[in-house]
C-alpha cells in the first residue's frame, strides 16, 4: 500500500540523510522523496511517498517522530491529500508532429518550454496518474528524455500541517 | 575569548565530568591539551572501543552521561563497537571525536573518515560541528539528549581547525530544541485502566527490564509489586533489579531464561511490560502470545510500543513516575495468591549435572562467588556461555547490580565495563566474568587496570572454546565444529602476573572456597582463571 508521509523538519545538516536512512534501515522502500524550504527558512518539508503495509507505516511514523531533528510527521490519507509532481519530457518533433504535440499539450494542461528543429520539451505539474498518460501520449514520438521531481502533496480544505 | 578546545573541556567540567576515557591521536591534540590544564582525569585505555565500554560502565553506575574520546579515522573507527553497543542498551554516552581539519574534509586526507555518517544508524544524534562558537551549545544539547528521554549514545565530531579557534565562552542555561520533548508523565487515564487490569486479572505478571535502572525507578517498582501483589520476572538487561531470593520474583524469561519465568509467561493472562523492549531473545514469537493475554506496555519511547507485540494498554512515560502513580492504588491484599503458588512451584529448579573431573562447575562456582561477594557488588557479565551462567546463578541481593551488553552482545565488554563501573564506585566490589575467547578481545585493558590501580576481579571460564558458538555447532550442525577452538593459550595466570596483576588457576570445585576467598578478600584487582570442561552447557 502507499503512504504519502508528511514531514516537517529542522534544517539542518545531516537531516535528509537521517530520513532517508531510516526508511532504508526499517526496510520501507520509498517511491519518491522531495524535499523545500517551507516559510519558515528553518524549516524544510519532506514529502515521502513509499510502500508498505499498515504496521510498518505506523513504525516509520514513529521512527520519523523519534528523530531530533522532527518537528511534525503527517501520514496523508489518500482522500484528504492534493498531491503533485512535475514532469518534464524532451520528445522527438519534427516540424510536421509540432501541432499533434501542441494540442496533447493543451489539453493535458502541460506548457512547452523549449523547441529545437527536432525537439520539443514540455512541462506537467499534476497528479502522478496524469504524468504517466502525458508519458504514454508522447511515447509515439519518442521520448528522448524524461525528468520527475517526485510528489508534494498538501491536504485539502483549510487544516495545515505545522 | 578562549581556544573552542577549552571551551569543550569548560562545558564538560559544568556538566560534572570528573572522568573521561579515551585515546588520543593528532586531530584530537587541542582538546588533549587543555584536558592536561584541566582538574578532569583522562584514563587512558588501550584500545578505542573500551573508552566506550568503560564509559558505559561509568554512565551505568552514575545514570548519567559519560565521556569516551578518539582520534579521527581508526581513533573513531574503533569505537564504533562501543557506539552501537550503547545504543543498543540506551546507555547515555557523549562520544567526542576529532576530525581533520574542514579546509580538509572530503578530500580523503589522512585519517579521515565520515564518522557522523558511519554512527548514523546508531547514535541518538550527532553532530559535525562546523563552527566553533556553536561549540558550548552543542554540547550543552549533547548532555540533554543523551541522559534524558530515552537514553543513549551521542557523537561530536570535531574537527581540529574548530577546536583551535578562538571563541567568546559561555554555556548556555537552557536548552532551546522545540523538536525534543520527550514524554515523561503518563497519561493518568491509562494509569488508572492499568491499575484495574492488576486488580481485575487473575493471572497477571510483570516482565521488567533495563528502563526500570534507566529510570531510576527500582524502588519504585518494588513498591508496586508487592502492593499488588504481582508476580515478576526480568528481562536479561532487567537482572539484579529484584533479589533473587524475593518472594515474587522468577527470574530471566528468554531463550536463555529458565522454566519458572517461561512458564509464567506462557500462562498468564495479562502481562505487564515496563522498560523492556520485547526483544526476540526475551519473546521469541511475540504475536503468539498475544493471543491469548492482555498486553500492557509500559516504555518512555513511543516507538517501542506495538513494534514487536501488539499492545491492549500502551503507555508511554518515564517508569519512576508511572511506578509512582501506579503504587498509589488500592490493591487488594494477598491478591492473585493462587497464581503465585503456581508458578512458584518450579522456581530454582536447575538441570542435573554430571561431575567433570579436573573442572569446576561453572554455574555453581558463580553461586558460591556471589555469596561469598558483598552484597552491594556489581557483576559484569560478557557474552556467551559464561554470561548466562551468570545470569542464572549469580545471586542478586538487594543493592546488587548486574551488567551486561544483552541488546549487541559484544564481546569484550566485561573487562572495560568494570573499570568504568569501578571508577563511578569505588566503594563497591566489582566482579567481571567473561570467557577466554572474550578475555582475549580485552586482554589489554589489564594494562589499564594497572596504570590506573583499579582494584576489580576478574573471572575468566576457560573452556578453550568458543563455547556458545561451539554448543550451536554440536546442537544445530552435527556437532561439526569449526573455528570454536581456541586452545589453551595462553597461561592467564602467567599473563595476569606479567602486568603485575595477582592471578590464580582453579580446576576443581575441592578448591573453589579458598580460591574464591583469595579473590574476594584481594584488595588489590585479582584474576581467577576457571578450568571449564569444554562440553559444559550452557543451561
Ligand atoms: C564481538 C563479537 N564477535 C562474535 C560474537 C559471536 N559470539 C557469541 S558467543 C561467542 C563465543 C564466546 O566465547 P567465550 O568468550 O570463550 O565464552 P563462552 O561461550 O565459552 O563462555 C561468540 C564468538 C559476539 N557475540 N561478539
Amino acid at each position: 500500500m502507499k503512504h504519502t508521509i508528511s514531514v516537517l523538519v529542522e534544517n539542518h545538516a545531516g537531516v535528509l540523510s537521517r530520513v532517508s536512512g531510516l526508511f532504508a534501515r526499517r526496510g520501507f522502500n520509498i517511491d519518491s522523496l522531495a524535499v523545500g524550504v517551507t516559510g519558515d527558512p528553518a524549516v524544510s518539508r519532506i514529502t515521502i511517498v513509499a510502500d508498505g503495509d499498515e504496521h510498518t507505516a505506523q513504525q516509520i511514523e514513529k521512527q520519523l517522530n523519534k528523530l531530533v531533528d522532527t518537528i511534525k510527521v503527517k501520514v496523508l490519507g489518500a482522500d484528504e491529500l492534493l498531491a503533485r509532481e512535475l514532469q518534464m519530457i524532451k520528445v522527438n518533433a519534427a516540424p510536421a508532429q509540432r501541432s499533434e504535440i501542441l494540442t496533447i499539450c493543451e489539453i493535458m494542461g502541460a506548457k512547452v518550454i523549449d523547441m529545437t528543429p527536432t525537439t520539443m520539451t514540455v512541462e506537467i505539474s499534476d497528479s502522478a496518474v496524469q504524468l504517466q498518460r502525458m508519458h504514454d501520449l508522447l511515447e509515439g514520438y519518442g521520448i528522448k528524455e524524461i525528468v520527475r521531481t517526485g510528489t508534494i502533496a498538501i491536504q485539502k480544505g483549510s487544516v495545515t500541517i505545522r | 575569548m578562549i581556544r573552542a578546545a577549552q571551551a569543550m573541556v569548560k562545558c564538560l567540567e559544568k556538566e560534572g565530568v570528573k572522568v573521561v576515557f579515551g585515546y588520543p591521536g593528532a586531530a584530537i591534540c587541542p582538546f588533549y591539551d587543555e584536558i592536561y590544564a584541566s582538574g578532569i582525569h583522562h584514563v587512558l585505555v588501550r584500545h578505542e572501543a573500551n573508552a566506550g565500554h568503560a564509559a558505559s560502565g561509568y554512565a551505568r553506575m552514575t545514570n548519567s552521561p559519560a565521556v569516551c574520546i578518539a582520534t579521527s579515522g581508526p581513533g573513531a573507527t574503533n569505537l564504533l563497537t562501543a557506539i552501537a553497543t550503547a545504543y543498543a542498551d540506551s546507555v547515555p554516552l557523549i562520544c567526542i571525536t576529532g576530525q581533520v581539519s574542514t579546509d580538509q574534509i572530503g578530500c580523503d586526507v589522512f585519517q579521515e573518515v565520515d564518522i557522523t555518517g558511519a554512527a548514523e544508524p546508531f547514535v541518538k544524534y550527532s553532530y559535525l560541528v562546523k563552527e566553533a562558537s556553536d561549540l558550548p551549545r552543542i554540547m550543552k544539547e549533547a548532555f540533554h539528549l543523551a541522559g534524558t528521554g530515552r537514553k543513549g549514545p551521542v557523537l561530536i565530531d570535531v574537527p581540529v581547525d574548530v577546536q583551535n579557534t578562538m571563541i567568546d565562552f559561555e554555556y548556555p542555561d537552557e536548552i532551546r530544541m522545540r523538536t525534543y520533548k520527550p514524554t515523561v508523565k503518563g497519561n493518568p487515564l491509562q494509569i488508572s485502566r492499568i491499575r484495574e487490569a492488576c486488580i481485575n486479572a487473575e493471572k497477571p505478571l510483570i516482565c521488567a527490564g533495563g528502563g526500570v535502572f534507566l529510570s531510576d525507578a527500582c524502588s519504585e517498582l518494588r513498591a508496586f509489586v508487592e502492593k499488588a501483589n504481582i508476580p515478576v520476572v526480568s528481562t536479561m538487561m532487567g537482572l539484579s533489579i529484584f533479589p533473587t531470593d524475593h518472594r515474587l520474583y522468577l527470574g530471566m524469561l528468554g531463550s536463555h531464561g529458565v522454566k519458572s519465568a517461561n512458564h509464567a509467561v506462557r500462562d498468564c493472562d495479562t502481562l505487564i511490560m515496563i522498560g523492556a523492549r520485547v526483544g526476540d531473545r526475551a519473546i521469541l514469537s511475540p504475536s503468539f502470545l498475544a493471543e491469548n493475554k492482555q498486553i500492557i506496555h509500559i516504555d518512555i519511547d513511543p516507538a517501542e510500543i506495538g513494534k514487536n507485540i501488539p499492545v491492549d494498554i500502551p503507555l508511554v512515560g518515564d517508569c519512576r513516575s508511572i511506578l509512582t502513580e501506579l503504587a498509589q492504588g488500592d490493591y487488594p491484599e494477598n491478591a492473585h495468591s493462587a497464581w503465585i503458588d503456581e508458578v512458584m512451584q518450579s522456581k530454582g529448579i536447575r538441570p542435573k549435572r554430571d561431575d567433570a573431573e579436573g573442572f569446576i562447575d561453572p554455574k555453581a562456582f558463580i553461586r558460591m562467588v556471589s555469596d561469598r561477594l558483598p552484597d552491594n557488588t556489581v557483576c559484569v557479565a560478557d557474552v556467551g556461555q559464561n554470561q548466562i551462567w551468570c545470569c542464572n546463578n549469580f545471586a542478586f541481593r538487594s543493592g546488587s547490580r548486574f551488567l551486561t551488553t544483552g541488546g549487541m552482545g559484544t564481546m569484550g565488554y566485561s573487562v572495560p565495563c568494570a573499570v568504568g563501573a569501578k571508577m563511578a564506585d569505588p566503594s563497591r566490589e566489582v566482579l567481571a566474568v567473561c570467557g577466554d575467547g572474550s578475555f582475549q578481545m580485552q586482554m589489554m585493558e589489564l594494562a589499564t587496570i594497572v596504570q590506573e590501580n583499579i582494584p576489580v576481579k576478574i573471572i575468566v571460564m576457560k573452556n578453550t572454546k568458543l563455547g556458545m558458538v561451539r554448543e550451536l555447532q554440536s546442537k544445530g550442525y552435527g556437532d561439526r565444529q569449526i573455528a570454536v577452538d581456541i586452545g589453551t593459550y595462553p597461561d592467564l595466570v602467567m599473563l595476569a602476573q606479567s602486568y603485575g596483576i595477582k592471578a590464580e588457576r582453579v580446576s576443581d570445585m575441592s578448591e573453589a572456597e579458598e580460591k574464591i576467598e583469595r579473590l574476594v578478600s584481594s584488595d588489590e584487582a585479582f584474576l581467577l582463571e576457571c578450568s571449564v570442561y569444554e562440553r559444559e552447557t550452557t543451561l
